[in-house]
């Protein structure tokens, strides 16, 4: 059976206290919520440029860089979780998670900079649901906590 | 003479051609690779299968690594926890907090809690309080007293119990996740039909 699932940033209830700006609310296709961002953060959807902040929800086949000030941590709905440095590049390729079963997908792209990677449900569940693909190689997940460079040390 | 330079030409295209056909033209050298599993927060490692087009090599150890040069060759070799954190020091510091989870226990075949859960119930409010966009999901789970398709359904109206008690709470409806597990995941493992009070829980995790 599918899990009912409405979710939003509990952001504005948190700061409605504190006083400042909330995140908008969760849409079905969302799949991980950025928890840190600094410096330059930008998602690339399609044609889209979103500016990636503390609460914004990520949705598969987004781009996410970083620029050469920035770094970004996002938690994904099974609870993946997957940062990278400045100057980075991580394509969000694709995802699916049944939260009733734990069954599920999580393709992602690294092209250039430095990720880390804490796996999630998604891995736990089934030892061949997640990659990592960089230009030369794709690295098959089975848990848990791993990290990938791509290109020179900045 | 026309001869002569019509013939030399000829040979000319013809090593042109040549020329072409033995030399593809060979990818562009990629960028230098490494990929390092480390252990986790309980000292567990995991492993990370490295597939490329010019081998690869399996990844189980605490820091053992892969280097991938501009060639694409793979190279297994091990770095130190130290050259760990230098390179990946930007990453680290954009690590998300850990999700974290709180138990609430239910009374059998039903969807009360147990009194020792309230205080529970009040620790998630501080945990959501620690961070800048917290997000909670409810996973209800049962025993195994009934069928799958039975705690299936009663493992979901447990999470939505605790949901609205959130919203009870000001939280808004749209703010939390809902998810029944049914029997699936046991903190002890039973036999079927057999009643076992810490199974009866509702999870929630704050991230």
């Amino acid at each position: 059976m599918s899990a009912s699932r409405t979710r939003n940033s509990l952001f504005s209830v948190v700061v409605l206290s504190a006083g400042l700006l909330s995140a908008g609310p969760a849409l079905a296709d969302d799949i991980g919520q950025i928890k840190v961002a600094n410096g330059t953060v930008i998602i690339e959807r399609g044609a889209q440029r979103v500016l990636g902040a503390v609460g914004t929800w990520v949705r598969q086949s987004d781009i996410v860089r970083t620029g050469i000030d920035g770094s970004v941590g996002i938690t994904f709905i099974d609870n993946t979780m997957m940062s990278a440095g400045p100057n980075s590049v991580l394509s969000l390729d694709r995802f699916s998670f049944n939260s009733t079963t734990h069954e599920g997908r999580l393709d992602t792209s690294v092209r250039n900079g430095t990720l880390s990677v804490i796996s999630g449900k998604i891995a736990k569940q089934s030892p061949d649901a997640m990659t990592v693909k960089t230009p030369a190689t794709i690295l098959g997940v089975r848990g848990t906590e791993f990290f990938v460079q791509v290109g020179a040390a900045q | 003479m026309r001869f002569v330079l019509r013939a030399g030409l000829a040979a000319l295209i013809a090593g042109l051609l040549g020329a072409c056909a033995q030399e593809p033209p060979k990818p562009p050298p990629g960028p230098p690779e490494l990929v390092v599993v480390v252990p986790d927060r309980d000292g567990k490692v995991g492993t990370v299968v490295v597939t490329g087009a010019q081998g690869g090599t399996t990844l189980n150890q605490a820091y053992s690594a892969a280097r991938v040069d501009p060639s694409a060759k793979v190279e297994a070799r091990s770095v130190s926890e130290a050259e760990v954190k230098r390179v990946f020091s930007g990453a680290i510091a954009a690590q998300p907090l850990r999700p974290v989870s709180f138990l609430l226990y239910f009374q059998e075949g039903t969807d009360e809690y147990t009194p020792e859960s309230k205080q529970a119930f009040e620790g998630v409010f501080a945990e959501i309080a620690r961070r800048k966009a917290a997000e909670i999901a409810v996973i209800g789970h049962t025993d195994r007293v009934g069928t799958v398709e039975y705690n299936d359904a009663l493992s979901l109206k447990r999470a939505e119990r605790v949901r609205k008690d959130f919203i009870d709470r000001g939280i808004p409806n749209s703010a939390v996740s809902v998810a029944g597990r049914g029997e699936r995941e046991p903190i002890i493992a039973t036999p079927d039909e057999v009643s076992e009070p810490r199974n009866r829980r509702v999870e929630i995790n704050v991230r």
